[in-house]
């Protein structure tokens, strides 16, 4: 442990308390979670195996199959036994069997049922190759990396929002040129409650670009260009979080996105997607994630944006564990989780920055491998861009002395416009500045004993073990209803995309779970 | 020092000096000839001695400038009529009063973030219990009752509740302004409410930080709320307008 993880003197017992209280919370969601699947679920298995494309109606293929098997009443054994059945008996891949469905050339129940020897062959086989091409991916950024000029940390990370792809390209690359880390592009604002995954490439969109696999492509294509040019690896985010959490991760994982936004409770909270649709498709979704290699992003930041950051900040951290006992579960690793806070106390707080100070030091000190994500004031930011821009600055040092990872810079023009090409440079040099100017400032410090920033850290940890005791209590859904978190309450059985849950069959199969769960080829890397 | 109103220029630090600073970026990449570019549309914008204070070379073929210099125009300040809300600003506890004095029942307010619009920050902060910058939100006022939709509300969706749930007020956040997206959601609210026969019915307010008083007017709504609204601003002006309307239709 080094000298920027030691030195709040936690009581290590509460944080241990914490933490075992956040498992036990996972391990009761974790009781119910295996029993069930859903249409994303298995629509992204089917993408897995390679089905894409759209019907003549611009209905993705893999909606196309997994609805059909729906309707046929199969779909409780998982879309995997039927597709690989019908490769067996047709003699066709995965995406022309799909076709052949999409243009009524056969249906669903013109495949025989076969026993499983007949199948269960060939769906491991095509599993197997599925997850290959995901290694290969993956040790492809690995190798890139390595060639790469090894970023300092923090990481700067910058969005780009133009509503057009291709805009965003040329965005996403004059950004990594500037000196960004980390580019995430901003997904349409509609797409988190679309049941589907459109298809091809965004010209026109509002506040963002659909999540789409040519997307990705494309971009991944501008930032692979602009590493090139400055021997950087620099990395590429979206969100795999809505109503089809795996299917997008499965995206990601074929072009080589680096990061996900992928809460577990985000989209219950924040765009009233059922709970147990949600808890169901955040574990596939992160399974996923783990084999690839991906960093997920969770959303705390979120609840200080409807909360107040002061008297909210222990329910950040009770979230955090909470998402990291989920992912741990989902098979990614403490490296993998770029937990998410904020800096979102009122500026006109008195002492509001040695807050700030306390409550990012001890995130750090409590999730020591995660690479943490930093998000950056926007409550409070007003039009006045000079103070915006002071204030960004303060942010940037706090993060950087308190070793924060992933830091998503702050816009001077938050709350005016999405950035312009300006904004993002001026955001860039403001954390070059500080980043620079103050290097090893975190080494240099020490907290006062009984100080301030030390009594709020102790204080925000006692909450955080108070909060988690009491949804052990009552169990995650019933907290997420009494408005635990974020002060949003959402009913168990409300939200959007409830008829997509479906209790698994006895002989249920989904040759991804085994493969993504017992995953040794990820296993010991990157302990940096 | 006589300030001329009709005459009205920017302010440096002498009158009349016509000083402003102007930002802005040009795709094309930094150098002499990128500088003198942006000199001439500075001339061009009605800038008198455009001085260059920065350029900076923002990568993929663009550059970045900051400049000063005197604006040459003038505007006439006498003349701007700008119209406003009447009432006057009401506290948590004076809204309660006057709604339970002069209505005789509960207000019924209706909000959302129509169309695509995900960002409920706005909203939230004038309808939730907790409120913003220490004003309760509408959710805390006992004579009103509030109803927030939250986010991504189709129009036909908000005007529907709107009738089942009695509304006086229907309340539009509006923050995603992307190529004017707002403003198509904004007057699709007040066609949809025309078709329905419920305009006159409902008092229709929008917000959000691209929104004046006075382009609500000219959406068709009653009121338009910008930054540094708090709730009490708009209870204030939802209780005082139906009261007056309802005085208005009594006599």
């Amino acid at each position: 442990m080094n000298a920027v993880n030691n030195k709040l003197d936690l009581d290590q017992a509460k944080v241990s308390l914490a933490r075992d209280t956040a498992g036990k919370i996972a391990d009761q969601l974790h009781s119910w979670i295996g029993d069930y699947t859903t249409t994303t679920t298995e629509r992204a298995a089917a993408r897995l195996l390679g089905i894409d494309g759209v019907d003549k109606g611009d209905v993705p293929l893999a909606n196309v199959i997994v609805d059909k098997l729906l309707e046929a009443g199969i779909l409780d054994r998982g879309m995997v036994p039927w597709l690989a059945g019908a490769v067996a008996s047709r003699g066709e891949s995965p995406q022309d069997i799909a076709e052949g469905l999409a243009d009524g050339r056969f249906e669903v129940s013109s495949v025989p049922e076969l026993p499983a020897e007949k199948w269960r062959g060939i769906a491991d086989t095509l599993a197997e190759e599925a997850a290959s091409k995901i290694r290969a991916t993956r040790a492809n950024r690995e190798e890139i990396k390595k060639n790469a000029a090894p970023p300092d940390k923090p990481l700067l990370y910058v969005i780009v929002a133009t509503g057009n792809v291709y805009e965003d390209a040329v965005q996403a690359k004059a950004a990594g040129l500037q000196g960004a880390d980390i580019v995430a592009v901003i997904r349409h604002t509609g797409q988190s409650l679309l049941d589907y995954v459109p298809y091809g490439p965004t010209s026109e969109g509002f506040g963002g670009t659909y999540a789409t696999q040519e997307n990705f492509r494309i971009v991944r294509r501008a930032l692979d260009e602009a590493g090139e040019e400055t021997g950087r690896y620099i990395q590429l985010v979206n969100y795999a979080s809505g109503l089809c959490m795996p299917e997008i991760s499965v995206m990601g994982a074929i072009e080589r996105l680096d990061m996900m936004l992928n809460d577990a409770m985000y989209g219950i909270l924040f765009r009233d997607i059922n709970m147990k649709r949600t808890f169901i498709d955040q574990h596939f979704s992160r399974m996923i994630n783990a084999y690839a290699g991906i960093i997920i992003n969770t959303g705390e930041d979120n609840y200080l944006t409807t909360a107040d950051a002061f008297e909210q900040g222990h329910t950040v951290l009770a979230s955090q564990f909470i998402n990291e006992q989920l992912g741990l579960r989902s098979g990614l690793r403490e490296e993998q989780m770029g937990l998410g806070h904020a800096f979102e106390i009122d500026p006109s707080r008195e002492d509001g920055l040695l807050m700030e100070i306390a409550q990012a030091q001890l995130c750090r000190e409590l999730f020591p491998r995660s690479p943490l994500k930093y998000m950056p004031p926007t409550k409070h930011v007003t039009g006045d861009i000079f103070k915006t821009y002071l204030v960004n600055g303060m942010f940037n040092l706090v993060s950087l002395m308190t070793g924060q990872e992933i830091q998503l810079l702050g816009m001077l023009t938050e709350a005016i416009h999405t950035p312009f090409i300006s904004d993002r440079y001026l955001s860039i040099a403001n954390a070059q500045y500080i980043f620079n100017n103050a290097r090893n400032l975190g080494d240099e410090m020490f907290f006062k004993d009984g100080g301030r920033i030390k009594s709020r850290a102790e204080k925000l940890l006692d909450d955080a073990c108070v909060l988690l005791q009491e949804i052990e209590k009552i169990g995650l859904e019933a907290a997420m209803e009494n408005g635990f978190f974020a002060d949003i309450k959402r009913s168990a059985e409300g939200g959007k995309g409830s008829g997509g849950v479906i209790k698994k069959h006895e002989h249920y199969y989904n040759p991804f779970i085994d493969l993504f769960m017992n995953n040794s080829a990820a296993e010991g890397e990157g302990h940096s | 020092m006589e300030i001329n109103l009709s005459k009205l220029k920017a302010y440096g630090d002498t009158l009349n000096d016509g000083a402003v600073q102007v930002s802005f970026t040009l795709p094309v990449p930094a150098g002499d000839e990128a500088k003198e570019a942006a000199r001439q549309l500075a001339l061009k914008m009605g800038m008198e001695a455009p001085a260059i204070s920065e350029m900076a070379d923002l990568g993929a073929g663009f550059s970045f400038f900051v400049l000063y210099g005197k604006c040459t125009h003038t505007v006439d300040y006498s003349a701007i009529k700008i119209p406003k809300r009447q009432q006057e600003i009401m506290s948590f506890g004076e809204v309660n009063e006057l709604i339970s004095k002069e209505l005789g029942r509960k207000m019924v307010v209706v909000a959302a973030c129509t169309g695509s619009d995900a960002h409920t920050v706005g909203i939230d902060a004038i309808i939730n219990m907790k409120g913003y910058m220490g004003e309760y939100g509408l959710e805390r006022y006992p004579e009103i009752e509030a109803y927030n939709l939250g986010s991504q509300v189709p129009n036909a969706e908000l005007l529907a509740k709107a009738v089942e749930l009695g509304a006086d007020a229907v309340l539009v956040s509006q923050v995603v302004t992307q190529k004017n997206i707002h403003l198509e959601n904004l007057t699709e609210l007040v066609e949809l409410a025309e078709a329905e026969g419920l305009r006159d019915k409902v008092l229709l307010i929008c917000g959000g930080p691209r929104i004046s008083h006075e382009l609500a007017i000219e959406l068709g709504y009653d009121a338009g709320f910008g930054t540094g609204t708090l709730p009490n601003h708009v209870a204030s002006y939802i209780a005082a307008e139906l009261i007056r309307r309802k005085k208005t239709e009594n006599q």
